[in-house]
């Protein structure tokens, strides 16, 4: 077993469609620096650095070293993850690793992404295979689109059911200084909005954001003098797929990766019932489909009762078990941070920092991260020292 | 002390990398696709272990990490397990919308075949029987099938 490792400070920058008044490297420092002084930490109190973003998304290959005068690593161990989708979830578990294996007292992790500089589509249809899936499938819309007929055909779920998803994060980040989409959507705006690809319309799929995130972890015996509500990793669990779209994704099975990572995770944590257990939950949601049928592959209702769970309002806020109280990533996508912030913004709930989004009394938080080709982690945070 | 800043016009650099790539198909990909391009036959194997039959050819299961040596050639026929059907425009889209992209689960297959069906859009469902199209210009790559179409 590794040490004990809580999250002691989180750190966020203002997301926006476009930050022209800054450079990536500038936009990551503005995160560790407001992680910094949420944790009361000076740079050199850091001992190692993980950072990632997605790649072919700014161009730049090297990040660790680019963002050096931004993640303050200069002359420190760091090293660059990225994974996709996941990447911000994947870093928030390596800097885990880096502090759990006894190597680094106090770890950063930064996650951060200006789509605004790219273009999406063309970079994210990178993580498809060049040979035998890059014809097809151009970007992520498709692949979640045929998932979510798949969804609608099996149990009979309506459009209707999924934009009520969209309204409720779009709502939940009114009360979020950080989101970037800061106007109420409603169904019906929802179902007017013009056909992707069915049944994804323009109001069901996340927008393209510029922001960072950066979050410090600390190891047991210092995360409890660095916080005075550390929020600690109860449990840690990455799993990863074929890139075949045609194998690793039965539509009709569900989300594979994410049913084995969360069930992993939950034995881990000791929860038997996670809906009765968890008080808070940030799901990497990238398009509303996901809020009904993922919640099902992470065992938080019955297969097929999802339209019913989320109609019923227990995952707004308020409910039996609020669900992206930040707004989510339908109300903001800064791709490499994105998986970060659900981390982030669990620590916060457990850390009680959430101002007016705050979950009442919220003591244990899922957060998840999921990437292109239908792979999962999942992040396990509680303000019980494990 | 950050006047200045009202008054900075914010400047943007243009630029664009086109990197020309090569990539190996290997000898079960290249021997899936010549299969295509000179027989119109599609191609899958048989893991020895659990016996799932995946289509394009593997040369190992990913799931019991052993080699797989039996060739099975597979009908270009199979039915829908789930599609959408794409409207918006994108330059890196094989075709012009509106198309469909298809998960097709051909007949002695264990896996979906992805492809495109481009015809008789509003009849699609899952479950429905579709045969391969192949194009009459083959040139050993996966649209060697132009297409799917109900049968």
């Amino acid at each position: 077993m590794g040490r004990k490792v809580a999250v002691v400070g989180t750190g966020q920058t203002y997301h926006r469609s476009h930050r022209p008044d800054v450079t990536s490297r500038e936009m990551i420092r503005e995160a560790v620096t407001s992680a910094l002084a949420d944790a009361d930490l000076k740079i050199k109190d850091i001992d190692a650095v993980v950072i990632g973003n997605m790649d072919h998304f700014e161009s730049i290959n090297y990040v660790d070293t680019y963002s050096i005068e931004g993640s303050g690593a200069f002359m420190k161990p760091i090293m660059k993850v990225s994974t996709g989708g996941t990447t911000g979830a994947t870093v928030a578990i390596a800097a885990y690793y880096h502090a759990a294996s006894g190597l680094f007292d106090r770890v950063l992790a930064v996650g951060f992404e200006k789509n605004s500089e790219s273009d999406t589509t063309g970079a994210i249809i990178t993580c498809s295979d060049p040979i035998w899936d890059r014809f097809s499938y151009s970007g992520a819309i498709p692949s979640l689109a045929t998932e979510a007929t798949a969804y609608m055909e099996q149990y009979g779920a309506t459009q209707e059911d999924a934009a009520l998803v969209g309204e409720r994060d779009r709502n939940h980040a009114l009360n979020n200084p950080y989101a970037h989409l800061q106007r109420p959507l409603t169904v019906k705006d929802i179902m007017a909005s013009p056909m992707l690809a069915y049944p994804i319309k323009l109001g069901d799929i996340c927008p393209r954001s510029d922001g960072a995130c950066a979050m410090i972890l600390a190891a047991d015996g210092i995360a409890q003098k660095t916080a005075s509500r550390p929020a600690w990793f109860k449990a840690v669990s990455v799993r990863h797929t074929y890139t075949w779209f045609g194998d690793s994704t039965d539509y009709n099975k569900g989300l594979v990766s994410m049913q084995q990572a969360s069930q992993e995770a939950y034995a881990r944590a000791g929860i038997r019932s996670p809906v009765d257990e968890l008080d808070v939950a940030e799901l990497y949601l990238p398009y509303t489909w996901a809020g009904l049928k993922w919640i099902e592959d992470l065992g938080l209702c019955g297969r097929g009762e999802a339209a019913r769970f989320v109609g019923d309002k227990n995952t707004h806020m308020g409910g039996k078990l609020p669900i992206n109280p930040s707004g989510g990533v339908i109300s903001t996508n800064c791709i490499g941070a994105t998986a970060m912030l659900r981390v982030a913004e669990a620590a916060i709930q457990v850390m009680g920092k959430g101002g007016k989004r705050q979950v009442p009394e919220a003591k244990n938080a899922l957060a998840t991260g999921f990437g292109g080709c239908f792979w999962t982690d999942v992040v396990i945070l509680s303000s019980e020292r494990p | 002390m950050s006047d200045w800043r009202k008054d900075v016009e914010p400047l943007t650099l243009k630029g664009q990398i086109a990197i020309p790539y090569t990539w190996h198909v290997g000898d079960v990909g290249s021997r899936f696709l010549a299969a295509l391009r000179d027989e119109k036959k599609i191609l899958g194997s048989r893991c020895p272990e659990c016996g799932k039959v995946f289509v394009p050819a593997r040369k190992n299961c990913g799931a019991c990490f052993v080699d797989i040596s039996e060739w099975v050639e597979l009908k270009p026929e199979g039915v829908i397990e789930a599609y959408t059907i794409v409207h918006y425009s994108h330059p890196i889209q094989p075709v012009k919308p509106p198309f469909a992209y298809a998960l097709i689960k051909l007949d002695g297959a264990d896996v979906g075949f992805l492809h495109l069906i481009k015809k008789d859009l509003d009849k699609l469902k899952n479950g429905l029987r579709v045969k391969a199209e192949f194009s009459g210009e083959r040139t050993g790559k996966i649209l060697d099938i132009d297409s799917f179409e109900l049968v």
